[in-house]
């Protein structure tokens, strides 16, 4: 076993297991902090596939910026001293059949599809070329992506703001 | 022994299937949400294996890119949600908001 393998399984694990600890905690703090380990775990794979701005971005803003807003919804949505933020579970057995067979489905079609190999990627840097890209090739969505960040996050501000006269 | 394209695959089903697993069985909004997250990170695993062990381009990663940003608008306005909808009805639970007036 090389030791690409090993940092494969290892990330693997760590992604796959802390993100059932995230479906199947019963608290919602430790499924936030399981989710970290989620998001590390997937850093990680992107390093073994050669994206290094990849995974740093999933860093900064995944467990920077998703992460916090989310452990903001678990405490603003509770108050604060409710201990035992439990999160009730509703249908686990249908749930749990629906994406047991989705799963079985999916790893079968990956198994027999032949996928179009080309000549891969070999790992290299990649954050020069995906700035060339984003002032190239990619500028509109590039700007359209922008916008619309400008326009959620002030929608958002406005969902959230107290109305005086209501 | 070579990881290829089928290993990340599966893991990417894996993550996939869990997240709806938490997208059905949870009750609480914001668990919901993070069900939400895993589905666009196994997304997103997909689209840089493929760019890894496909065309050998970089669009793969393109969109990955693309898929955070709007992951990142999308738990904003989430999240706004789930707070109004906590300040009026007083519960995170999805079964209770059932009213579509404020």
């Amino acid at each position: 076993m090389t030791g690409e393998a090993i940092t494969f399984y290892v990330f693997a694990t760590v992604t796959v297991a802390s993100a059932a600890i995230v479906v199947l905690a019963r608290s919602l703090i430790y499924s936030a902090f399981a989710l970290l380990f989620t998001f590390f775990g997937v850093a990680g794979l992107y390093v073994l596939l050669g994206a290094d701005f990849l995974a740093a971005t999933q860093l900064l803003v995944y467990v920077g910026g998703i992460l916090v807003l989310l452990l903001f919804g678990v405490m603003l949505t509770h108050k604060l001293y409710d201990l035992d933020l439990r999160s009730e579970v509703t249908q686990f057995l249908p749930g749990l059949i629906v994406s047991a067979g989705l799963f079985a489905v999916l790893v079968l079609t990956f198994n027999k599809t032949q996928w179009a190999a080309g000549p891969g990627r070999p790992p290299a840097a990649t954050t020069a070329e995906i700035g060339r890209l984003f002032m190239g090739q990619y500028i509109l969505p590039f700007e359209a992506a922008s916008v619309l960040l400008l326009v959620a996050l002030m929608g958002a501000a406005m969902i959230v703001r107290r109305r005086k006269e209501a | 022994m070579i990881i290829g394209l089928q290993h990340y695959l599966v893991v990417s089903a894996a993550l996939f299937s869990l997240g709806v697993l938490g997208v059905l069985t949870r009750r609480n909004a914001v668990n919901v949400l993070m069900g939400i997250e895993l589905i666009l990170n196994s997304a997103n695993v997909n689209l840089v294996a493929f760019s890894r062990f496909g065309a050998g381009n970089l669009q793969g990663q393109m969109f990955a890119v693309f898929v955070i940003v709007i992951a990142a608008a999308e738990v904003a306005v989430a999240l706004a949600i789930i707070l109004t909808l906590y300040r009026l009805r007083h519960t995170p639970n999805l079964d209770d908001a059932d009213i579509l007036r404020g």
